[in-house]
């Protein structure tokens, strides 16, 4: 039988490649920023694809590590002078001591009692910083500008690729990860979970510890990529980092390509992220919300069409070809 | 006194005010099978969970290996050799038959190769290789309940607790199970079985434990249990046993 | 001053607890999360204002037609959008209605623009009862009461009545309802239909102090999110109650905290409960 092509990694390998090489090539700023925002989203999937995806736990308040990640790097460059890849990792611990205090008491919850819970998580932390003044609560921070390159993350004037390339790299991090993760013994105690908490158990499956690792590697890579958001956009306040709204794309992102599928983020980020920016583009230049209607309407239609996301559309699709390959080289009768 | 590999000890279990199980004793030695009858309500599937951790226990003890395990999480109880079915059977639908055992498997290493190897010896004994790669929803419920057994002996358990393994299969499904359980004992595995079905467990047990509303009634070898009185009265009624002794 | 915090705790909570009624009926019989709620608050607020600029007719007489308006469109999205994923995965479904809330939002923006409205002349407007220190306005007070009524009717109506134990039914168990004749496609529908209605009955006597604009409903809908978890998804009394208590802890919380951190408190208040008793207040 041949291996799903989640599996494959030569796949991957020449995903991420054209991934790399499209905005090389194609040398305009505005289509690069979308480039830039749509491996940032799908990095984000691939992050918050762990907890919930692999492990079946709900987030709807993954903006909360984002904002922390985004917050701290900020922060410590601004006050204390320290490079973005120092304030990323420290941002990155400080996502992880915050998902471990949270989901103690959030994984006493099960199903939409625990994906309320990460709701609250979230909006709290929106409120706390709106209301922090050493931040300079919801005024925001504008980052300080310092010398050209990537010791600081700086690139004046606006050198769209060199922010690509950072993004780019933290991008193949959750992907390798998500890999690393899904292909693994934790990888298989994380769906054992998800399908059946009671047979994970009687297989001597630490429930909550597994479901407490898959938290902590979530919210570190999502923490990391708000880093890098702060350094790209270089002013954040707390609705730009922390809204829900951020955590509801992140679901909506993964969800649509794929839920539990490494190419799922990859594929949903890969069509909605385009496609809300040149809708508002074209159509939201009036201020009248014309590209959300469409935006929405393509949601609701795609749930519809393809509940389990988009990847069933591209697998289909990968094993049609495989058959096609195989009748041609005489290895299957055509049975149809 | 003889050294038990389990020893059940005055477990006793309340849901409120409701007991599902008082006072219960008994002990498992090593290479036994242990049949755990009784008509429904009996508290059988209770008394499982409150051995094998998934409830703790108002009040007794419960020993495994010398080691004290009372409302010990699962988890770690499978960890320590003993492992159970369920009576409904919960297969990771979206897994292989072969990812399935894997999960098993991982207990007691951390290689995804070595898994492999492990659940790829089990398959062999359990006769599951040519499902390898089928998705776990789409077995026979016998095989979805062979799974359940080959997910276990996965984990490389010391005892076997089987909830209802024969339930809701064919007579020669029901052989097979029989003689996979006699064969996985032959080897040194030791059972603990619930089960319904009398014809097929008598043959094979060593010892009988009867529950009855919650308190063990009688534990015996399997011929002195079928013609115990006590026993024919839980089972078939008070009136039923009246009318059969005028007869 | 305590007092005077208490009451309108009291209700705000009263009408969050009429948010959350609505909510929690979707929850409990579909086991959906339904995103549009807040928007179907927002749309009846729009209807109220408009029939009220244009047409002259007071947000409580107009009330009536926003029933029936919001009802429709209530089985609108169930049998639009609703039904086709109702089998999905969950998180699918979720989304579908995420989707519709998008739509809803944006066209209220597209056609009406993002400023904000509001009703200045109703017959409540302005009125207020003053019982020594304490002040209370007609529109507030006309609002709570209207809301325990309504959340009592919806209760009396699941509770006593045939249609309602169908309904219960479904939500206990989908497939033996089916089984025992109920035709359940039916009674999601009408579910909703209901969820709908009773939002448009909280945006209407909301609309008389509240400005109306296309995000108006958000806020609701997410402290309704809250309270439902909070009573026990499906649960009405739990609605009432989590409102009642989402609605204190706001108001004192906030007058002792201060204001910045009323939603906070919220959350966190939804946290520490869920912790003692984890399927809600009125799960099991």
């Amino acid at each position: 039988m041949e291996k799903s092509i989640t599996n494959n990694k030569k796949m991957i390998g020449v995903v991420l490649l054209i991934i790399l090489a499209l905005p090389i090539i194609v040398q305009d700023n505005n289509f690069r920023h979308i480039m830039i925002l749509f491996v940032l989203y799908a990095a984000l999937g691939e992050a918050w694809n762990i907890i919930t995806g692999y492990a079946g736990q709900t987030s709807f308040g993954h903006a909360a590590f984002f904002g922390i990640g985004a917050y701290t790097s900020t922060v410590l460059l601004w006050k204390f002078d320290i490079i973005p890849w120092i304030g990323m990792l420290i941002g990155g611990i400080i996502a992880v001591v915050v998902a471990i205090i949270v989901s103690y008491p959030a994984f006493k919850l099960t199903g939409h009692y625990f994906a309320i819970a990460t709701l609250a998580i979230g909006e709290i932390m929106l409120q706390l910083f709106v209301s922090w003044e050493y931040v300079e609560g919801a005024t925001g921070i504008m980052l300080p500008i310092k010398e050209n390159g990537y010791k600081y993350m700086q690139f004046h004037p606006m050198n769209k690729l060199s922010y690509y390339y950072i993004v780019f790299g933290l991008f193949v991090i959750t992907v390798i990860t998500a890999y690393i993760v899904g292909n693994s013994k934790m990888g298989f105690y994380l769906k054992a979970i998800k399908e059946n908490p009671d047979a994970a158990q009687s297989i001597g499956i630490n429930v909550t510890r597994y479901k407490l690792y898959a938290m902590m590697v979530s919210a570190f890579l999502t923490a990391i990529v708000g880093s890098f958001y702060a350094q790209y956009v270089t002013y954040i306040d707390p609705f730009m980092v922390f809204p829900l709204a951020l955590s509801m794309q992140i679901v909506l992102i993964t969800v649509i390509g794929g839920l539990g599928n490494i190419y799922g983020p990859i594929l949903g980020a890969a069509i909605l992220i385009p496609l809300s920016q040149y809708t508002r583009i074209i159509f939201g230049g009036t201020g009248k919300g014309l590209d959300l209607i469409i935006f929405g309407a393509l949601v609701v239609i795609v749930t519809i069409f393809q509940p389990n996301g988009l990847v069933g559309l591209f697998e289909n699709l990968f094993k049609k070809i495989k058959k096609k390959e195989a009748i041609n080289d005489g290895k299957l009768h055509d049975v149809s | 006194m003889e050294s038990y590999m389990m020893s059940v000890d005055n477990v006793t279990m309340k849901f409120g005010s409701l007991v599902a199980n008082s006072n219960v004793s008994f002990n498992v030695k090593e290479g036994e099978i242990v049949s755990l009858i009784g008509p429904n309500g009996a508290g059988k599937t209770t008394l499982f969970n409150c051995v094998t951790g998934f409830y703790k226990p108002s009040s007794g003890k419960v020993i495994f290996n010398g080691a004290d395990i009372t409302g010990v999480r699962p988890d770690k109880i499978a960890k320590l050799g003993l492992t159970r079915t369920f009576q409904i059977v919960k297969p990771l639908k979206s897994m292989t038959v072969k990812e399935n055992i894997m999960t098993g498997a991982f207990i007691r290493t951390n290689k995804f190769s070595e898994a492999e190897k492990i659940a790829e010896e089990v398959m062999e004994r359990i006769n599951l290789i040519e499902k390898r790669d089928y998705l776990s929803s789409s077995l026979t419920i016998a095989d979805k309940k062979r799974l359940e057994i080959a997910r276990i002996l996965a984990t490389q358990p010391k005892m076997i607790m089987l909830d209802e393994a024969m339930a809701g299969l064919n007579q020669t499904e029901i052989k097979e199970v029989m003689k996979l359980i006699v064969t996985l004992n032959k080897q040194g595995m030791t059972f603990v079985i619930v089960e319904h079905i009398m014809e097929a467990i008598m043959p094979i047990s060593d010892r009988v434990v009867v529950l009855n509303a919650g308190v063990k009634i009688l534990e015996d070898i399997p011929q002195n249990v079928v013609n115990n009185d006590e026993v024919i009265k839980a089972y078939l009624g008070e009136k039923y046993h009246a009318k059969n002794q005028k007869s | 001053m305590i007092i005077q915090i208490i009451i309108s705790g009291i209700i705000m909570g009263l009408i969050y607890g009429l948010v959350a009624t609505g909510l929690t009926l979707t929850w409990g019989v579909l086991d959906i999360i339904n995103f549009t709620h807040g928007e179907y608050l927002m749309i009846s607020m729009y209807v109220s204002f408009w029939l009220y600029s244009l047409m002259n007719i007071d947000p409580l007489l107009s009330l009536p037609i926003v029933i029936i308006v919001m009802f429709i469109i209530g089985y609108l999205t169930y049998s639009i959008v609703v039904k086709n994923v109702i089998n999905a995965p969950a998180l699918s479904a979720l989304l579908a209605t995420f989707g519709l809330s998008l739509v809803f939002r944006n066209m209220a923006q597209f056609l009406w623009t993002p400023n904000a409205r509001f009703i200045t002349n109703s017959v409540l407007s302005g009125k207020k009862i003053s019982i020594g220190s304490i002040i209370i306005g007609y529109p507030q007070l006309a609002a709570a009461i209207g809301s325990l009524v309504v959340i009592y009717a919806i209760y009396y109506f699941i509770e006593k009545t045939k249609v309602g134990k169908s309904i219960q039914a479904t939500a206990l168990d989908k497939n033996t309802a089916k089984l025992m004749g109920i035709n359940t496609e039916r009674v999601f529908g009408l579910t909703f239909a209901i969820s709908g209605a009773a939002a448009g009955i909280a945006g209407g006597l909301l609309s008389t102090f509240y400005p109306v604009y296309p995000e108006s409903g958000i806020l609701y809908a997410l402290i309704g999110f809250v309270i439902v978890a909070l009573g026990g998804f499906g649960n009405i009394k739990g609605a009432l109650y989590g409102g009642l208590i989402i609605g204190l802890s706001e108001a004192i919380g906030g007058y002792y905290l201060g204001t910045q951190f009323k939603y906070a408190i919220i959350f966190l208040i939804y946290l520490i409960v869920i912790q003692i008793k984890p399927k809600g207040l009125f799960g099991w």
